[in-house]
């Protein structure tokens, strides 16, 4: 008997086992559910070393869980000091736009103090805030957005950054979470929120902003409609029309356009580019 | 010729036991067409997921499978809804607002059959749908049903992420949930600016809707003539 005649075998009883391979947790509970078409005993050992292999590192270390919650308590102070600051900053946000960006400057504050709460409870110590400079400028405070608490077309385009590079962020950490459950969760409650405001920041830009082109609430190929190059990191990927190896453009001989079919799906960014993207903001 | 289309197949995948059946045999004798297909599949063939007796009903299946059909179930309801909407523009839509609506169905219509086609032979039929009472004529009726749909769909990915086993498909949810929260928002806002991410969608914690598939279900049965048998699903 030879692993593939094995494999075979449980694809007969379980259509999915390629799927369940990587889930430890459902192990016993899969293969009891087999017995009937499948006798244990014949699967052989080194089958069983094989799956405890693939099995293994599955779900993060309770340190990799706390590592990747830091990195976005990092990201929280970022967007909660920003908006705060622009909340003091007298004459800079039109009353038409306030209350709404109270509403966003209260939920990053919560979720400041959601992962804080969060990583203590895990056994982990939350990373201090860091020093920022929404100028971009890494402590110069005479950056390439200078004017970001003046002029609130300036705070908009930094704000749509932030906001995007959040949903971007989050989703690049999720494969990570896989199997964590109430943490999984939560992280996609976070970064949902994040897509809520992302849409309405660039729904005031349409209101409010000037040379934004057709700017919509979802992003459109890797276009910011942000007159800076300086964003367009934040953007780079934006553009993938291929998911799981599938082409979206004109899927099911439907019109879907390369622009439809990059809307249709938001794209992760790995850490070390989020790192790269928040650098200029960060002394 | 319903007859030779059934012994034609030794094993019909679930999407035609599901739907094709249906489907054909609305028109001929069902007692008939069941007895041909039982009788032409090998027991060991038939998939371990599949057991709809009732041909209105699909079974959404076990394991990550079930949860990308539960997903792709949502995607065709919302895909049908916008496409209707499209088609039978409501009252004194702007040209902003009829792009816009464009541009939302086609993203529906991608995540569907983006799913469609991942899911492949273990993919749900298609879903018959009941929007009699959506008024398609009424901006309120239209933007409400959307603004429910998309937060519904929202609070559904965000409570089934935890159920899938396998990171990919994670990220790929990831990547269509933060769209839908996308579209959300913009129907708040152009029901009332501002609520976009109010109380009604984000708790004090700053955290977003999350429902089960259990609490989800009950929400859209309205709109789904189709049962859909969710029982496989894993839960938590």
């Amino acid at each position: 008997m030879n692993l593939n005649t094995i494999f075979t075998e449980i694809e007969k009883v379980d259509p999915e086992v390629y799927d369940r391979l990587n889930s430890r947790r459902n192990t016993l509970k899969n293969f009891s559910s087999m017995g009937k078409k499948l006798a244990l005993t014949a699967i052989p050992v080194t089958l069983g070393a094989l799956l405890k292999k693939s099995y293994a590192g599955t779900r993060s270390t309770n340190d990799t869980v706390i590592e990747i919650l830091n990195y976005a308590l990092t990201l929280e102070y970022l967007e909660a000091e920003f908006y705060a600051k622009a909340l003091a900053s007298g004459g800079l946000i039109p009353a038409q736009a306030n209350p709404s960006i109270q509403t966003i400057a209260r939920h990053e504050a919560a979720h400041v103090n959601f992962l804080r709460t969060t990583i203590i409870s895990l056994g982990g110590t939350p990373i201090a805030k860091p020093t920022f400079d929404f100028t971009a400028g890494n402590g110069s405070g005479t950056g390439p957005f200078a004017n970001v608490f003046s002029n609130f077309e300036v705070f908009l385009n930094v704000a749509q950054t932030f906001e995007d590079t959040g949903v971007r962020a989050y989703k690049g950490r999720a494969a990570e979470l896989v199997q964590t459950g109430d943490i999984l969760t939560a992280a996609l409650r976070i970064h949902s929120v994040e897509g809520r405001h992302a849409a309405h920041i660039r729904e005031l830009r349409k209101l409010f902003g000037s040379g934004v082109g057709d700017v919509k609430p979802w992003i459109t190929l890797n276009m910011s409609n942000i007159n800076s190059p300086l964003v367009q990191p934040s953007y780079n990927g934006e553009e993938n029309t291929v998911q799981a190896g599938i082409q979206i453009v004109g899927i099911g001989g439907f019109d879907i356009s390369a622009e439809d079919a990059s809307e249709a799906f938001d794209e992760p960014l790995t850490k070390e580019q989020v790192l790269a993207i928040v650098d200029p903001f960060i002394v | 010729m319903l007859k030779s289309f059934f012994t034609q197949k030794t094993h019909p995948s679930r999407e035609e036991v599901n739907v094709s059946r249906r489907k054909f045999l609305g028109y001929a004798g069902a007692a008939a067409g069941i007895a041909v297909v039982v009788s032409s599949c090998n027991k060991d063939e038939l998939p371990m997921t599949t057991n709809n007796t009732n041909v209105n009903e699909v079974n959404l299946g076990s394991g990550d499978v079930g949860v990308l059909n539960y997903a792709y179930a949502l995607e065709q309801l919302e895909a049908a809804f916008y496409i209707r909407v499209v088609m039978s523009q409501y009252s004194g839509i702007t040209g902003m607002e009829a792009t816009r609506l464009m541009e939302v169905r086609d993203h529906e219509i991608a995540h569907r059959e983006f799913f469609k086609k991942a899911l492949g032979a273990n993919a749900i039929g298609q879903l018959e749908f009941d929007f009699s009472s959506i008024d398609f004529g009424s901006r309120n009726s239209v933007l409400a049903t959307a603004k429910a749909f998309e937060d519904v769909g929202v609070s559904a990915y965000n409570g089934a992420g935890r159920l899938l086993m396998n990171p990919d498909y994670l990220v790929l949810a990831g990547k269509i949930v933060s769209v839908e929260a996308r579209h959300a928002a913009y129907f708040r806002d152009l029901i009332s600016f501002g609520s976009f991410a109010d109380e009604t969608a984000v708790n004090a914690m700053g955290l977003d809707l999350t429902r089960k598939p259990s609490e989800v279900l009950p929400i859209v049965d309205p709109y789904i003539v189709t049962t859909i048998n969710a029982d496989q699903l894993p839960t938590y």
